[in-house]
């Protein structure tokens, strides 16, 4: 086969590009642990009331003896129940998510908060929000006709201590 | 081949579907724009339906109709026979319009809500799903034509390099043929048996995982006729040759064995799929970005051969010569500009990290409709603009209009997308009526939504400008045109070919095995892990 001389080095060049590429992203999840939410973890969505962690009892948030902070919540047309939830800055966050619908998203703009939320699945998100403020919590997945409705607020308030 | 064995009416009816339905959907896009910019009333059903419709026409019908035509018209000018199986290709062609007329059905009587992506557990009306169904069994009429043709041309001529057109209008249909497998699977076990009543209930993971498998590879089947008309008509409009041809076999060869298992990446958020797997994809996922920037190469290299032969001199003299006033050329020009921009998007969205910031956000459909709406569609304009006078025997009715058309298309693109990109970055969500959200939020994104209106419109304008050019040039009022279709030729033509460079079924092997690894065990997992499935939902 017949390769012109400068496709070669437009070749290399191509290739130095993507290890690059690939180089940075296989750095931060292996060294950094950043991943994507990823739990695999199921649920039966038609009973989550019946559920101890997603009752309507418990949902909200729960200080955990290390330090870190849960916040539970339930997804469902159209809105986050419970309807405003308060987190500390700068202090290690579970987000756990479940739906007895349909498919849901959600977002917190500006933050790196973003997972889908899926019947039959619980959905985590592990974080560190670190600016204070208040903001939305919004449907970020199409979940029906009413699905630019749904949206709630998360506080951000400064860490205690 | 004489004049009454040439495909010119199958070609036509294909690409005259795909661009009236163009036409409507550009039309529905007008109508999001201006009610994402709320300069008309809130209409959530309205919204949510066009949404649906114009993605499914964009993403399916167009593309469809669009790529069989060019196809079948290819193939039998670059082999020199007729079209195999006239009577086989026109029932695939029927069964497609059934298939579209049903999906229209469900969409007008407002039973399908549920975006082109289908999204389980939300259920359309029976007749969306089953229409979608038969616009994907029409297409295998096709499939199949593209790949005996080549089968009978080389046993008639052993030893010879297929033709490169045919040779890659055939990786493409190999690619569809494996793509269409992963909707194919959820439409008819889980979707169809949903909406009809027949099962109660549907395993969500399952169903986007088989969707996934379709939804990235999907979108390199609409890309390959782009490819191919910069390969092979751009360089041969500008008076040049074709750089390689080979390293384009390579790349056509890539794009079919690469773009197949990686799909994972548009379920980088969803919870049911574990972190090593999307790792696994995001690799897979860059791997693309080879033949993607080798194609770059080669076809900047063709373009600038046709500028030196012209007289171009110096580094970037050679573009000043270029033959600007030819639909192809400028269409291609204009379609680098946008790949460019469009891939820098695409690298943010494959990274497996930073994907959160922009998932589901504005940032995506600014993303998809600079490579798709722009690089790929613009180059579907301009193979339109080239074929139409060899199909109907009659000049194009205006170059300087199709010029024209091809500038607004662009503006409109960049008008529409750079201001996306932004409010994608603020966290400005996609597909949805309305933002009822905090004012102080919503507030600084109002000027882009304006901005994108502008754009919209523009883009609107230039689609029913391209629609009058080709109807005028079939309403044949214009002199009579030269109707042979050629190629550019290679600067070092191949005289013979290894055998895994002039046919796939070595690549299928390999595919086999590689699909396997990334789709075997994360769609085993469904029947192992004890999912509660979930129930059907209407709107
Ligand atoms: C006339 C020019 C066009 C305009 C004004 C336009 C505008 C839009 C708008 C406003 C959306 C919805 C955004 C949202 O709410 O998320 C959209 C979605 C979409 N567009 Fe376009 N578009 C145009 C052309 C195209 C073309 C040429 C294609 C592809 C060939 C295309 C493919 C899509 C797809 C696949 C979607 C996604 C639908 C979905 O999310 O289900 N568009 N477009
Ligand atoms: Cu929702
Ligand atoms: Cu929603």
């Amino acid at each position: 086969m017949h390769v012109d001389p400068l496709e070669k080095i437009w070749i290399g060049i191509v290739i130095l590009l993507t290890a690059v590429m690939l180089g940075s992203i296989f750095y931060t999840a292996f060294a950094g642990s950043v991943h994507p939410p990823s739990n695999v973890e199921v649920v039966d969505s038609t009973a989550l009331h019946l559920t101890e962690e997603f009752a309507e009892d418990n949902l909200g948030v729960r200080d955990n003896e290390d330090g870190s902070v849960t916040v539970t919540m339930v997804a469902t047309r159209y809105g986050f129940y419970p309807q405003h939830v308060e987190i500390p800055a700068k202090t290690p966050v579970t987000f756990r998510f479940a739906t007895p619908d349909t498919l849901h998203g959600l977002h917190i703009p500006t933050t790196n908060v973003d997972t889908m939320v899926i019947p039959g699945y619980v959905s985590e998100v592990n974080t560190e929000l670190q600016s204070t403020g208040t903001f939305p919590m919004y449907c970020n997945e199409y979940c029906g006709v009413g699905h630019h409705a749904m949206w709630s607020r998360v506080t951000i308030v400064p860490p205690k201590g | 081949m004489s004049e009454t064995d040439k495909p010119d009416g199958l070609a036509l009816g294909h690409m005259w579907v795909a661009l009236a339905t163009f036409l409507l959907a550009s039309v529905l896009g007008a109508y999001q724009v201006l009610e994402r910019a709320e300069l008309i009333p809130l209409w959530a059903e309205g919204y949510y339906t066009s949404v649906t419709a114009h993605g499914v026409i964009m993403a399916y019908v167009l593309t469809t109709f669009f790529i069989a035509g060019f196809g079948y018209y290819c193939a039998s000018a670059a082999l020199d026979r007729p079209v195999w199986n006239k009577p086989l290709a026109w029932g695939g062609f029927g069964m497609m319009v059934v298939g579209v007329l049903m999906v229209v059905y469900a969409l007008v009587t407002g039973q399908a809500m549920v975006m082109y992506t289908f999204y389980p557990p939300l259920t359309a009306h029976w007749t969306f799903y089953v229409g979608a169904a038969l616009l994907v069994v029409g297409s295998i009429a096709w499939v199949v034509i593209m790949i005996v043709m080549p089968i009978q041309w080389k046993r008639d001529n052993p030893g010879q390099p297929l033709p490169l057109i045919m040779f890659s209008t055939t990786a493409n249909a190999t690619l569809w043929l494996w793509t269409l497998i992963g909707v194919a699977v959820e439409v008819v076990f889980q979707l169809i048996p949903l909406s009809l009543g027949l099962v109660d209930t549907v395993d969500v993971g399952l169903a986007r995982t088989l969707f996934a498998w379709t939804l990235h590879p999907i979108v390199y089947v609409w890309l390959i006729p782009a490819y191919q008309a910069m390969y092979m008509f751009v360089p041969q409009v500008a008076g040049g040759r074709l750089f390689s041809d080979e390293m384009a076999r390579v790349a056509f060869i890539m794009l079919l064995v690469f773009s197949l298992p990686i799909g994972f990446h548009h379920l980088y958020v969803d919870p049911f799929q574990a972190a090593g797997w999307k790792l696994f994809h995001g690799f897979g996922t860059f791997m693309v970005a080879i033949p993607t920037l080798i194609t770059g190469f080669t076809v900047i290299a063709g373009m600038e051969i046709a500028g030196r032969l012209r007289g171009g001199r110096g580094l970037f003299g050679w573009l000043r010569t270029l033959p600007w006033h030819e639909p192809m050329v400028l269409a291609a020009g204009l379609a680098l500009l946008m790949l460019t921009l469009g891939g820098f998007g695409g690298v943010v969205n494959a990274s497996y990290a930073m994907n959160t910031m922009v998932h589901n956000t504005m940032w995506v459909p600014a993303h998809f409709h600079l490579i798709f709406a722009g690089t790929t569609i613009i180059m579907y304009f301009a193979i339109a603009y080239h074929l139409w006078p060899k199909m109907t025997g009659r000049e194009l009715f205006s170059r300087r209009l199709a010029t024209t058309q091809l500038w607004l298309w662009f503006i409109g693109i960049v008008v529409l997308t750079v201001p996306w990109h932004y409010v994608g970055l603020l966290g400005m969500p996609r597909r949805t009526a309305a933002m009822p959200y905090d004012p102080e939020f919503v507030a600084p994104w109002q000027s882009s939504a304006v901005l994108m209106a502008v754009g919209g419109i523009i883009m609107t304008v230039s689609a029913v400008l391209l629609i009058y050019n080709l109807v005028m040039t079939h309403a044949a009022r214009t002199p009579a045109a030269e109707r042979e279709l050629r190629f550019a030729q290679a600067i070092q033509p191949p005289l013979k070919l290894p055998k895994p460079m002039n046919g796939f079924a070595l690549w299928n092997w390999i595919l086999v095995v590689y699909m396997g690894a990334g789709f075997g065990y994360p769609l085993l997992q469904f029947f192992i892990l004890d999912v509660q499935p979930a129930l059907a939902w209407g709107w």
